[in-house]
């Protein structure tokens, strides 16, 4: 697989880590009431998709910077690329 | 019609005209006591239990291509009990046990070897580390035996003892350890779970359930809609896709992992060998091929199929242990999707719906629980109570804090 880079272009897959589903972007608040059930959904749950995944890859032998890929999990297709940085601070997040 | 070495002799003798097929290929029935989805081996386990050990009367497996086609025909057919914990010792120690009787008790030829398994050591951590597993499986009642340098050569003259970086420095000795051909086992619990009157019924894909009120009735499938009174669903990578339609979400994640088989050699590795220092195991099978394979591809995937660099790391562990596997043609590689748990064990477990169960989160490690899975989700349907082995097999393990964490790698799954 060829993940395109937002940054640097086309890069081979093999110089990033991945981690999982990008909805980890979304850590739930920490004091809420339900904090506890959430935590566990976050951590825990997965949707687990067969097609569209968007997913946290870091590239690690890169330039160490984390991206939100979209990927077909059926066909292992690319759509999308994005700095984890901007999908993070669109969501309201500070970095 | 029951196997035996006279019965070859007799159809020898007359053109082998008597054999009758294995199973039968009934039409499905509108209603079954129990109902299991997907004909893997779990699948397939499972319904072998419930008709002879259970004496549960109507149960029909439901699988969407062909029984075998899954991750039972895929794998690379080790199996063994060297489990470090609780929840995890008693299981596996069962199911090494059941798969000692397995042909008597199924009249099939799994052709089940116990020729050893061989985990080395490179340093001396590594050794702690086998000594506490090689004791804690002497405690829960298996066998392990650690090696020395010397012990290794006496077994496998040919690895590469003085590599620079990593030495060999021992192995801990799993002897009951070994092989089970993978699709005679699809096979032989085929045959017995028809023989006692279990519909196997193939192409036929479960789409949906019928849930009313809390309860389960049935399953929609793609041969029209079957009714059941529970419902087990054993559909290992596909558990996401399923149990979605029951409006569930699971604590897995689908990877692939790949195997690879090599040209026919005349016989060279007796047993099983693990290498320690890259992810890398390797036996040879009755054909002489080398069946071997490493780690996942770790990220989700559907797709059975995996991509090069994890085939390029895995030749080179390979020949880094054993350089002579240079010199040796790849004949084919594959890939199959397993249902990868957040603490890389299983769930035999109910569900919040009444009526139906689950079986999966075997990651890469479920061919050898075959046998004990079976009978333990077998017994969980038929007396809606646990078996005592698999008690800790828990969906809601995570919400309560019982994970069953065997290497220590925390909530993620491509690590276990
Ligand atoms: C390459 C590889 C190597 C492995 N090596 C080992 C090993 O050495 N030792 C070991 O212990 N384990 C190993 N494993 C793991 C082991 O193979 C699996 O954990 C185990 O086979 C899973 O259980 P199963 O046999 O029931 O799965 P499967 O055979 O995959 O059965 C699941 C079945 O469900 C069917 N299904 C899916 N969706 C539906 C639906 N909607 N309706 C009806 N049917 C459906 C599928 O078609 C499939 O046949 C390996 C796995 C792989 C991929």
């Amino acid at each position: 697989m060829m993940i395109d880079h937002p940054l640097l272009g086309l890069r081979d897959a093999q110089e990033f880590t991945y981690l999982g589903d990008a909805s980890l972007i979304d850590r739930p608040d920490w004091q809420a009431e339900d904090a506890q059930e959430t935590f566990h959904d976050y951590l825990y749950l997965r949707e687990n998709p067969a097609g569209e995944h968007r997913e946290l890859w870091f590239h690690e032998t890169g330039d160490r910077s984390w991206l939100v890929v979209t990927r077909n999990t059926l066909t292992h297709e690319i759509t999308k690329v994005e700095l984890a940085r901007d999908v993070a601070r669109a969501r309201g997040r500070s970095k | 019609m029951a196997y035996s070495g006279l019965r070859i002799i007799k159809e020898a003798l007359s053109g082998h005209k008597g054999w009758k097929p294995a199973w039968r290929d009934p039409e499905p029935k509108g209603q079954y006591d129990i109902v299991i989805v997907g004909g893997g081996g779990h699948g397939l386990a499972t319904a072998y239990y419930l008709a002879s050990r259970y004496q549960t009367a109507k149960v029909a497996v439901l699988e969407k291509g062909w029984i075998g086609g899954g991750n039972v025909g895929r794998n690379t057919t080790i199996v063994r009990s060297n489990y470090l914990l609780d929840g995890n010792q008693s299981f596996y120690n069962l199911s090494l046990r059941m798969w000692e009787d397995l042909e008597q008790d199924l009249n099939y030829n799994a052709m089940v070897s116990q020729r050893g398994i061989l985990n080395l050591v490179h340093t001396d951590a590594q050794r702690d580390a086998a000594r506490r597993r090689g004791n804690a499986m002497l405690l829960a009642g298996d066998d392990a035996e650690l090696l020395d340098t010397e012990g290794v050569r006496a077994l496998y003259p040919f690895l590469n003892f003085e590599n620079a970086r990593f030495p060999i420095k021992g192995g801990l000795l799993h002897r009951r350890g070994g092989t089970v051909r993978h699709d005679a086992v699809a096979w032989g619990y085929a045959r017995g779970a028809d023989r006692r009157g279990v519909d196997i019924i193939q192409n036929c894909e479960v789409t949906g359930f019928r849930i009313e009120s809390g309860r389960c009735l049935g399953v929609q499938t793609t041969r029209g809609f079957i009714g059941a009174g529970k419902v087990g669903v054993a559909v290992a990578g596909s558990s996401s896709r399923v149990m979605e339609k029951a409006g569930l979400r699971l604590p897995l994640e689908s990877h692939v992992l790949q195997a690879f088989v090599s040209e026919g050699l005349k016989p060279v590795i007796p047993g099983v060998i693990t290498y320690g220092a890259g992810h890398f195991y390797c036996s040879q099978s009755d054909k002489g091929g080398l069946v071997f394979g490493g780690d996942i591809d770790m990220y989700n995937t559907y797709a059975q199929r995996g991509n090069l660099p994890v085939v390029e790391d895995v030749l080179e562990s390979g020949i880094s242990l054993i350089p002579a596997l240079g010199r040796v043609r790849l004949l084919r590689s594959w890939g199959g999707i397993m249902d990868m748990s957040m603490d890389g064990s299983p769930f035999i477990d109910r569900t919040p719906i009444d009526g139906l169960y689950f079986n999966g989160g075997w990651c890469y490690g479920g061919f050898k629980a075959t046998p004990a899975s079976g009978l333990c989700f077998a017994h969980l349907m038929a007396t809606d109570t646990p078996h005592e082995v698999a008690r800790a097999y828990r969906l809601d393990r995570f919400r309560t804090g019982h994970m069953i964490d065997e290497k220590g790698q925390g909530a993620q799954p491509n690590l276990h």
